[in-house]
């Protein structure tokens, strides 16, 4: 076991405590630095997936994790982050300057959003935040002019400094990469200062915050701005990745696999972010094999306890039938939710955290030592 | 022109007069307590003070300036620090995070240099840290740095409270009960630490308290309430002597 002594004010700012974690996330580095070369090249789209979803999941946890206020709006963010992309890009805008204003817009967009949720909390806030997204869409499907609509648009394939970056490339994918690490450095930088210190101030005790000085709506209202521009910068990238973008892609089943993102992944921590995104993007692939393969393993399974050709073969069409039925992902979705809620309400990075402590502590871990501690549920009393 | 002054100051809940045209005044460098029994309208005065409601009528004046239409965010800013009767921390957030949220008022970075952590962030990360410091020593916090809130017992809580309030150095501070809940020791310690409050850092104190020990130790000067109007005003044993005063607490 590791004892920190800490001699400066230093110990206590820097973002890795000791050595151990430079180290781990050195390793981390170098992998993910010749991933596009050794993975195969769906597992390397996958990746990128993973970067633009967790950058939006560490936007997202700003705002709900970090100053805890809920929002179903994000697939909204997203989608103004990549029509900026798409609307901007036909008038050979170069890339930097329409990423940075995708990020801007979104942020300016965010901040208005804000200013209504100001005055709402809880269940409140969330269904204003869903009818925002729900105006987006609609806008989107009706400003032809702007949006062509329903028709969609094409993403012309990114050009950085005259330099052609396909969407399936591996510099495509260190670009991804790079946003989420700058991301959640520019965050952690955010959380130990005054700034990130306001927002869970705010989260806890909105009374308390406001007699030690911070100015709720205005760091409110600045939490829905950050998270916002972070949503449309990787809106950006999600609009080059896809190439094509229409309204029916910023759904509010987007939004709610943000929500899956954080939730999952564990909503106290930047790490919850990535592991929740890794975690959302590989189950799709993983749900699309079950979808191919179950009707076959099932009836398989039957066929080898006895069952004549009939019968396996009903159910092999009755189990294609369940695993191929609209909305089950959804379905499966929300009982992924509903058990993280109930068993791990610390979502991934939570059960991890136990896992390390088993090792450190071995053989005197307690399994009780997490039994007291309670999870962050905002109560209703005086705001 | 006295440091900080009510005048006829009112909240009133539709018929309710929760309190009713009170007028004090607070000398600079005392510790004034306001007793009374339940519902007499103690801590109203107080939220009306930290601007949690605004007043029916009445005006609140600090260092001669009208602070009645300032936002609540303000009244920190002006040097008014306070605790809660129910303890209001950042649960979720170690001791540290909490008292650093004390500082806030003193911070004066932009969020972009936050967002890059400038060497001036930093700098000003660490003064901030000196002067949190400071406060864990005054008030013996040292064991609960890093320790969440949501797992440490009540009576250090109310502590960490007096200790956040303290770390905005405040100029006057609003303490709501702040022996609620504490035993005889932590009271007694609580006693020693609001009398050094008032000598070493020269911090005014308005005090909110039932524990009538307390208050003749600590206070200069009393102020009896009940139904939100003033009873009596005056040394704590004159108050105590005083007929109304008797009859609020014991029924004529």
């Amino acid at each position: 076991m590791r004892f920190l002594f800490k001699t400066d004010y230093e110990d206590d700012i820097r973002l890795f405590p000791h050595s151990g974690y430079v180290v781990s996330y050195g390793i981390l580095l170098a992998f993910l630095a010749i991933a596009p070369f050794v993975l195969s090249s769906y597992l390397v789209s996958q990746l990128v997936f993973v970067c633009i979803y967790a950058t939006v999941g560490v936007g997202l946890m700003i705002l709900t994790g970090f100053t805890g206020q809920a929002s179903l709006g994000h697939a909204a963010f997203l989608a103004i982050g990549a029509y900026t992309a798409a609307y901007l890009q036909q008038y050979n805008v170069p890339f930097p300057v329409y990423f940075l204003a995708g990020g801007l817009l979104t942020g300016v967009v965010g901040a208005l959003v804000g200013f209504p949720a100001l005055r709402l909390t809880g269940i409140y806030l969330v269904i204003a935040t869903i009818s925002f997204a729900f105006i987006v869409e609609e806008v989107l499907a009706r400003w032809e002019s702007v949006t062509h609509g329903n028709e969609g648009m094409r993403v012309k394939t990114l050009s950085l400094f005259g330099q052609a970056v396909p969407q399936n490339g591996p510099a495509f994918y260190f670009l991804c990469l790079g946003v989420l690490i700058l991301t959640i450095i520019g965050t952690l930088n955010l959380l130990r200062s005054p700034t990130g210190r306001a927002f869970v101030a705010i989260r806890d005790s909105e009374t308390a915050a406001r007699s030690m000085g911070v100015n709720v709506s205005l760091y409110k209202v600045k939490s829905f701005a950050i998270s916002a521009a972070i949503t449309g910068l990787a809106g950006v990238l999600f609009a080059h990745k896809l190439s094509f973008i229409s309204p029916e892609m910023f759904t509010l089943q987007l939004s709610i696999e943000f929500i899956i993102v954080i939730l999952i992944g564990g909503t106290f921590s930047l790490h919850g972010a990535v592991l929740g995104a890794i975690f959302l993007v590989m189950i799709d692939p993983f749900l699309t094999y079950l979808k191919d393969d179950l009707p076959g393993i099932i009836s398989g399974i039957f066929a080898t306890f006895g069952a004549d050709s009939v019968t396996a073969s009903k159910i092999h069409s009755n189990v294609a039938a369940i695993a191929s039925a609209n909305g089950l992902k959804g379905a499966i979705y929300g009982v992924i939710i509903v058990l993280f809620v109930l068993f791990e309400p610390l979502g991934l990075y939570g059960r991890w955290l136990k896992i390390k402590l088993f090792f450190q502590l071995f053989p005197l871990y307690k399994r009780a030592t997490f039994k007291r501690q309670k999870i962050y549920v905002k109560s209703e009393r005086n705001r | 022109m006295s440091y900080f002054r009510a005048e006829n100051l009112s909240l009133h809940f539709g018929g309710l007069k929760a309190v009713d045209s009170v007028s004090f005044a607070v000398e600079k460098g005392e510790i004034l307590s306001i007793i009374g029994p339940n519902g007499a309208g103690k801590s109203s005065i107080f939220n009306l003070i930290s601007r949690i409601y605004p007043p029916t009528s009445g005006r609140i004046f600090f260092e001669d300036q009208d602070i009645t239409e300032q936002p609540a965010y303000d009244i920190a800013g002006l040097g008014i620090a306070r605790t809660f009767q129910n303890i209001e921390l950042f649960e979720n957030a170690t001791m540290l995070s909490n008292l650093l949220v004390g500082r806030h008022r003193h911070s004066a970075t932009q969020l972009w240099q936050e967002l890059l952590f400038l060497p001036s962030v930093r700098a000003g990360e660490k003064v901030h840290r000196r002067r949190v410091e400071q406060v864990i020593e005054f008030l013996d916090l040292e064991a609960y740095r890093d320790k969440l809130i949501s797992g440490l017992p009540y009576g250090v809580r109310k502590v960490i409270e007096l200790a956040r309030a303290l770390c905005s150095e405040p100029k006057l501070i609003l303490l709501d009960e702040p022996s609620s809940g504490l035993n005889v020791e932590e009271t007694d310690d609580m006693s020693f630490w609001i009398r050094d409050m008032k000598t070493e850092l020269g911090i005014t104190v308005l005090m909110v308290e039932h524990d009538m020990t307390l208050v003749n130790r600590v206070s200069d000067r009393v102020i009896a309430l009940n139904y939100g109007r003033v009873l009596a005003m005056g040394s704590p044993s004159e108050v105590q002597r005083h007929p109304d005063v008797v009859a609020a607490y014991l029924g004529a």
